[in-house]
């Protein structure tokens, strides 16, 4: 365990998330004990408009999405590296400003290509 | 902290990556904005990129006859590396003229697959340069995600997306399994550098974490190599890649591993050889065992080269067991011998194309010394080559690792290899039996012969060097034990 | 006393929901707790000190892994009980395996012993004024010290990059895209045309 100095500034965080805690599960629990429960088929069944589903809520969707989020978490990962960067450049002098600009120029090559290729154009 | 002085220099020293680092991202943003012929301008530029680093690697051999440690410890350029960077970036050549080649045939040739070829080559040059348990883990992962993307490069397969994605998984796993061993190592030594690592290892008795570490690292290398019993992936992937591209997989990435291997259990883990040794005994002999038995049922050629390369990485593991520069040398002749023969192979079954495509069944070599002596005839020789009859360049690859096994007392293991090179010489002679006395069935497709000048052009210079090596054996040997001596 | 406590709930959590993950008959209730797992490993790393892991873990898994996943698991239009059904053969295997391992892993621990140098030999000690902030800690050696490392890392997302696009992107025929330099470029001589038409002709 680490020092108590370091983890009371987190108590903050820990009461928000027990409070929060508290009342989602008091709210739920509370209208499952209150209200009243007389389930019925037609009730339960799905409803669309008065006609029974069509069909499952579970479609193929377009794999372009899937490119989006995937392109997405490269530069959230690319986020991810300029956190420790920006905390600590005043101590890493000018090197270390340098070795980002690379890194970045990396990751900038990479958009270039993927705008030019059309990945991120949506007719 | 590094002091951007020496940034300069550790530049220079990695001349070879950061070159190629380079060439990859100008490659891909030139290519990118042109618009026409993008396929065969970046595969041209790439090839002539290769000769010259291989010029570049040779140029740097006199300024290393100590090895330079380089980027705060994590990087490492001696003889060896460079030497081995030679190796890997002429099985890049290689590999790329038969994937242009045969992309071009089969009309999926995109500019991303000599883009990506070069940098899974960066991925392997930081394998063999690498001084950290770092820079070894991020190399191979460079090297590794690149190879999983051209395994499934032919979008309009079925085999392909398979063949990427089982590569994939059992590759993640491996990575997963590389990274938990490291960990121990890591808690054990307090670094992760191969300098500290090797002062710390070197005194140590024995110890429950560390060897579970060590053995986990083992895991996750033998998955790279494909030794048994982690190489389930190995046949699927070369059928279902597109054939060029198991070329790659089988001439290139092995090299690399194998390297690898040796300089992490030479340096840092040699202080520990009596535990690792027995762990690499087991890989071999299952490799060399399970290579040749299975190879003998296969229909499929790349399936059959594929247990072949599967036997022939235990024949490479025989002599890091039988350590020291004997076995160290032997490991590098017989995978430059490997390499080329293997590269061989592929040239002819990549010449042969059957509605369009590489030929895929060892039947439809049925008659082929009528249809095409020349294919026949140097299939012929690969194949000897391949199953060790002398004067050919498999024989003294076989040579040699039996010679060191058998010098530092590993004799079981030496009769075990000789034994199951018997047995796998009964497959490769299967394929001449098929060219030479089958008769041709009837109604079968035409066999076609590329008309491309420079892919035979390479096999008849794989050809060659395998024919031809028998003149100069001793100069390539005594060559690689110099080379190794920065290992030990 | 307190951290215990709190150790020992995110714990339990995590575990329990792991577990949810892979035997959730809804694969979108799986991706759910594998993010409530993800959310507890978190608050462990800060209980470990490691704040700095323990909001990557909430960024990058949680904000977009997590989210993909879910995108894959409504993108796959498989059943997938049908799925499971076959899976449970495997199970005494995988618990065979799962059982050596934690074998394994207990004897480890029981006898796990550091080197005897590792105090001077651990590479980079973080001293006392750093350890109060851990992100600057990372980013004093990351750009500097590991700067080969970091730069390679480069190189790997851009080959992920590479590597969706080339899986992934079709080009399309008959589509239409916007281009910005043509349409600000273009000319009224371009696009409208005078014609002259004398009455009751017509075009």
């Amino acid at each position: 365990m680490a020092q108590t100095a370091f983890l009371s500034e987190y108590l903050p965080i820990l009461i928000f998330i027990g409070i929060a805690l508290v009342m989602a599960f008091a709210m739920v629990i509370g209208s499952w004990v209150a209200g009243k429960h007389r389930p019925d088929k037609e009730k339960l069944s799905a409803y669309e408009c008065g006609f029974d589903a069509f069909d499952d809520s579970r479609h193929k969707f377009d794999i372009r999405f899937y490119l989006v989020a995937i392109l997405f978490i490269i530069f959230d990962l690319e986020i991810a590296f300029l956190f420790p960067w920006a905390v600590s450049l005043g101590s890493i002098g000018l090197m270390g400003f340098w070795s980002m600009v690379v890194f970045l120029g990396i990751l900038t090559v990479g958009f270039v290509y993927e705008w030019k290729k059309g990945a991120l154009d949506w007719e | 902290m590094i002091q951007s002085v020496d940034v300069f220099q550790d530049i220079k020293t990695a001349m070879p990556e950061v070159a190629t680092a380079a060439f990859a991202l100008w490659l891909l943003v030139f290519s990118a904005f042109k618009k026409h012929q993008a396929f065969a301008v970046a595969s041209f530029l790439s090839c002539a990129f290769l000769v010259g680093i291989i010029v570049v690697c040779f140029g740097m051999f006199g300024q290393y006859d100590e090895p330079v440690v380089a980027f705060g410890g994590l990087y490492i350029q001696d003889y060896f590396s460079l030497s081995i960077k030679m190796l890997i970036a002429l099985g890049t050549l290689i590999s790329l003229i038969y994937v242009y080649f045969d992309m071009k045939q089969t009309q999926i040739g995109r500019f991303e697959a000599p883009v990506l070829m070069i940098l899974s080559m960066l991925g392997m040059f930081f394998m063999v340069s690498a001084h950290d348990l770092l820079t070894l883990y991020v190399g191979l992962e460079l090297q590794s995600l690149a190879l999983y993307i051209l395994a499934s490069f032919n979008r309009h397969s079925y085999k392909a997306p398979e063949a990427g994605m089982k590569y994939f998984i059992l590759g993640a796993i491996a990575s997963g399994m590389l990274l938990f061993g490291m960990s121990f190592v890591y808690g054990f030594a307090g670094h992760t550098g191969f300098g500290v690592l090797e002062e710390v290892l070197n005194g140590t008795t024995y110890n429950v974490g560390l060897t579970v570490g060590l053995a986990f690292m083992l895991v996750g290398l033998a998955f790279k190599i494909s030794a048994v019993p982690f190489h389930m992936w190995t046949p699927d992937v070369y059928q279902g890649a597109p054939a060029s591209v198991t070329a790659f997989f089988a001439i290139v990435p092995k090299i690399a591993a194998i390297c690898l291997i040796m300089r992490l259990l030479n340096g840092p883990f040699g202080g520990l050889q009596d535990q690792w040794v027995q762990i690499v005994y087991a890989l071999s002999m299952a490799s060399m065992v399970l290579g040749a038995f299975a190879g003998l049922v296969q229909t499929s050629i790349k399936r059959l080269l594929a247990y072949s390369s599967i036997g022939n990485i235990g024949y490479a593991l025989m002599g890091i067991v039988a350590g020291g520069a004997d076995g160290g040398a032997s490991v590098v002749v017989y995978m430059t011998v490997y390499m080329i023969m293997t590269a061989g192979t592929f040239g002819v079954v990549l010449s042969l194309r059957k509605g369009g495509v590489a030929v895929e069944e060892i039947a439809d070599f049925k008659g082929l010394s009528k249809t095409s002596p020349f294919h026949a005839y140097a299939m012929t020789l690969f194949m000897f080559s391949l199953s060790g009859i002398p004067p050919l360049a498999g024989f003294f690859g076989k040579l040699v690792v039996f010679k060191a096994a058998v010098d530092s007392g590993y004799i079981v293991l030496a009769v075990i290899g000789v034994l199951t090179s018997v047995v796998a010489a009964y497959y490769y002679l299967r394929i001449i039996k098929t060219m030479f006395f089958d008769e041709e069935d009837a109604g079968m497709d035409e066999i076609q012969i590329v008309p491309y000048a420079a892919q035979h052009g390479t096999l008849v210079a794989t050809l060659a060097v395998v024919v031809g090596f028998c003149v100069v054996p001793a100069v390539l040997i005594e060559y690689a034990e110099v080379l190794v001596r920065s290992l030990f | 006393m307190l951290a215990s406590l709190v150790f020992y709930t995110f714990g339990f959590i995590l575990i329990l929901s792991s577990l949810f993950v892979i035997t959730a008959r809804n694969p979108v209730h799986s991706v759910l707790f594998l993010i409530l797992g993800f959310f507890n490993a978190a608050g462990l790393f800060v209980l470990l000190g490691a704040e700095f892991l323990a909001f990557i873990l909430a960024i990058v898994y949680v904000g977009a892994v997590a989210v993909l996943f879910l995108f894959v698991v409504m993108m796959l239009d498989i059943s997938f009980a049908d799925l499971r059904k076959d899976a449970m053969q495997y199970v005494p295997v995988g618990l065979l395996v799962g059982g050596v391992l934690l074998i394994e892993l207990t004897m480890v621990f029981m006898s796990w012993q550091a080197s005897p140098e590792l105090a001077q030999n651990i590479a980079h000690p973080i001293d006392a004024a750093a350890q109060a902030n851990n992100t600057k800690a990372l980013g004093l050696i990351l750009y500097t010290d590991y700067l080969l490392i970091f730069q390679m890392s480069g190189m790997v997302l851009l080959v992920a990059m590479i590597g969706a696009i080339v899986l992934t992107l079709r080009g399309r025929s008959g589509v239409r895209r916007q281009d910005v330099s043509k349409q600000v470029s273009i000319k009224r001589a371009d696009v409208v045309e005078v014609q002259k038409v004398t009455s009751g002709t017509g075009i």
